[in-house]
């Protein structure tokens, strides 16, 4: 059996948030204020009083970007668990374990790799959960990009790569630093085969994330105040041994400073990859450069052209 | 130049016996005495001493070793290995980044572009080279200069001594994230072959933007990390104090790595580590580098991209047993 009668058995999850709240009332995280959780869910948890984007899940993510909710999830073959045998204060296979008890996602990992439509296209998205180790790429995360990608090329369909990652995951050392040119390959094959590549950079998209598949997108769009970036805000000032100004490496600072195309509001997310679908994906895609004809009959006989200067 | 020895901190036994000899060495000029037995046997006590201490260098140790002043940098290994260096400079966009040292030279006979990381050597030159720690620029350049290579199908050499990519608010500014993901498509795009040599510090993203090659090749006590010790310790453990036991964990030196199949081969370093013995370690990467480069000079541009993906995308297929 192959790697593709494996990612091609589809699971269909249960749609829906999971986690109900302990109480009705939720409080907005940048503002302070208490926001009716049903008037959160129904606003993309976007706050009515500041418009703060707060982190949602991996699950709530699909759910709202494809057509009426509705998508099937990949399976992810199996991978390396614990390839260094790491242990911090805790072992890194206990984190493990605890995270995915923690995300309910049963054996996978900080990515959730889905197909379904966009506005009645077929589109693929392979979307990061941070709350699975704070989003951080292993190899698991690294092998479900590349699934992703190839199932994208499969379906002719588009790639939707959505990270929310803190970077690498430190506890698989040196192969975690791997997974950097293992998702830009992806990308390129995925580019190749003339499919557009959407990056939709989220809250936060950082270290490793950041400086490999999550800046090569044909196009990057960003939420609002996301923070994007390469080192840390409290490295950098202590490198530079001064404060960074106010939203520093936030998706409007990268707008302001040309690193990507738009930032857009959550509920109008779906809408505008749905367009740039349609913009970008044509009946018969090709990325092959097509040599123009080069006869003697077709340039322009030299006697009757037009002076060269004049 | 003179310049004083460094000593790390578990070599200072070895620099004590060194010390000695040089004072015996000093008395017996000046009072003829006859003591050269003596030197001798305390000259073949450090060796002993130095072959013991470096054959079972702990992780954190490698480290040190690795970030050692006296190492030999990019631009040495340059200057030993190849001839005719012709330096370009400046990423057409914005500016120079003197952390990324590259251009085009002769390596036996044969051209190459070849690009390094470099910290520099004393204070005004390691502020000119940035500590080795490279902006947008210096990627930039090298996608830049790979391009250039693989136009007039010439072989790529990086060599890789760097902390990591400069943390700096202009940095940010101008796309340091971009700019590595960049170089890391560009190093694993070209149609020419690529050899990528750990020879100090491979620190992370800032390392791997010039080390997506078709053969990488590490020093015997260079190290090739996800993260620094300090700053792996500093957040699993919540203190750098605990750098010597991430150091551990992050299974970052040569040996570790090749086992890993990161790497593929490893270049001896002469006793005491490359910074005793600059000849000899010139002459072993050189020694390291022309098969390397023979084998894949000839091969298809189309090919050995297709290997280098291939190989790429096997990365984590296998643990540590
Ligand atoms: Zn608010």
């Amino acid at each position: 059996m192959s790697w593709l009668d494996n990612i091609m058995r589809p699971k269909i999850r249960g749609l829906g948030s999971r986690e109900a709240p302990d109480n009705l009332w939720v409080k907005c995280d940048s503002c302070g204020q208490m926001i009716f959780h049903r008037e959160l869910e129904a606003n993309h948890k976007v706050c009515n009083h500041c418009g703060h984007h707060l982190r949602i899940s991996a699950n709530e993510r699909l759910t709202f970007l494809f057509d009426d909710g509705e998508f099937t999830v990949i399976e992810q073959p199996e991978t390396v668990t614990d390839p260094l045998k790491f242990r911090d204060r805790k072992r890194y296979s206990d984190r493990l374990k605890e995270a995915q008890s923690k995300t309910g996602t049963g054996k996978s990992d900080a990515i959730i790799v889905a197909h379904g439509k966009i506005g009645g296209l077929p589109a693929v998205i392979a979307v990061f959960d941070f709350k699975f180790m704070g989003g951080s790429m292993g190899i698991a995360v690294g092998e479900a990009f590349v699934s992703a990608a190839r199932l994208a090329t499969l379906q002719e369909a588009p790639l939707i790569a959505i990270p929310a990652s803190g970077g690498a995951r430190m506890q698989e050392g040196i192969l975690s630093l791997m997974q950097m040119p293992r998702t830009v390959i992806a990308v390129e094959e995925v580019k190749e085969a003339g499919l557009p590549v959407i990056v939709l950079l989220t809250d936060p998209t950082t270290g490793g994330v950041s400086a490999s598949f999550a800046m090569l997108g044909d196009i990057a769009i960003a939420e609002p105040g996301a923070v994007i970036g390469f080192a840390g805000k409290r490295v950098i000032e202590d490198t530079i041994r001064e404060n960074l100004p106010e939203g520093f490496q936030s998706a409007e600072y990268l707008l302001e400073h040309g690193m990507v195309d738009m930032v857009v509001p959550r509920g109008e997310l779906r809408d505008t990859i749905a367009r740039l679908i349609r913009h970008l994906i044509r009946p018969k895609a090709t990325a092959e450069v097509v040599a123009l004809p080069r006869t003697r009959e077709a340039l322009p006989d030299a006697s009757s052209a037009a002076p060269a200067d004049g | 130049m003179l310049r004083m020895p460094t000593f790390l901190d578990f070599e200072k036994p070895i620099a004590e016996l060194e010390g000695k000899i040089e004072e015996l060495r000093h008395l017996s000029d000046g009072g003829g005495l006859n003591i050269s037995e003596e030197v001798t046997r305390m000259q073949e006590k450090v060796e002993r001493m130095l072959r013991t201490t470096y054959s079972k260098l702990s992780p954190w140790q490698k480290v040190l070793v690795a970030r050692h002043p006296d190492r030999p940098h990019a631009l040495d290994y340059i200057e030993a290995l190849f001839d005719d260096f012709i330096h370009l400079s400046g990423d057409r966009n914005y500016g120079e980044d003197d952390a990324i040292v590259g251009g085009l030279a002769r390596y036996r006979g044969a051209s190459v572009v070849v690009i390094g990381t470099e910290k520099g050597h004393d204070t005004e030159s390691r502020l000119k080279h940035n500590f080795g720690m490279a902006r947008p620029e210096g990627y930039r350049k090298a996608q830049r200069l790979m391009r250039l290579a693989e136009r007039f199908g010439l072989p790529i050499v990086t060599l890789v001594d760097t902390s990591g990519a400069y943390p700096g608010k202009g940095a940010e500014e101008r796309g340091q994230a971009e700019a590595i993901a960049r170089s890391i498509e560009v190093c694993l795009d070209v149609r020419v072959p690529t050899v990528a040599v750990v020879i100090g510090e491979g620190g992370s993203g800032g390392a791997m933007a010039l080390a997506a090659t078709n053969t990488v090749l590490m020093l015997e006590h260079a190290v090739y990390s996800v993260i620094s010790p300090e700053g792996c310790a500093s957040i699993l453990w919540r203190t750098s104090d605990e750098a010597e036991t991430a150091a551990d964990a992050l299974k970052l030196t040569a040996q570790n790595l090749e086992e890993l199949g990161v790497i593929d081969s490893i270049v001896p370093e002469p006793l005491g580590g490359a910074h005793r013995n600059r000849d000899e370690i010139f002459e072993a990467l050189d020694n390291a580098l022309d098969p390397a480069l023979q084998e894949l000079v000839g091969l298809d541009g189309g090919v050995l991209r297709a290997k280098r993906r291939e190989k790429f995308l096997e990365m984590g297929k296998k643990g540590l047993s």
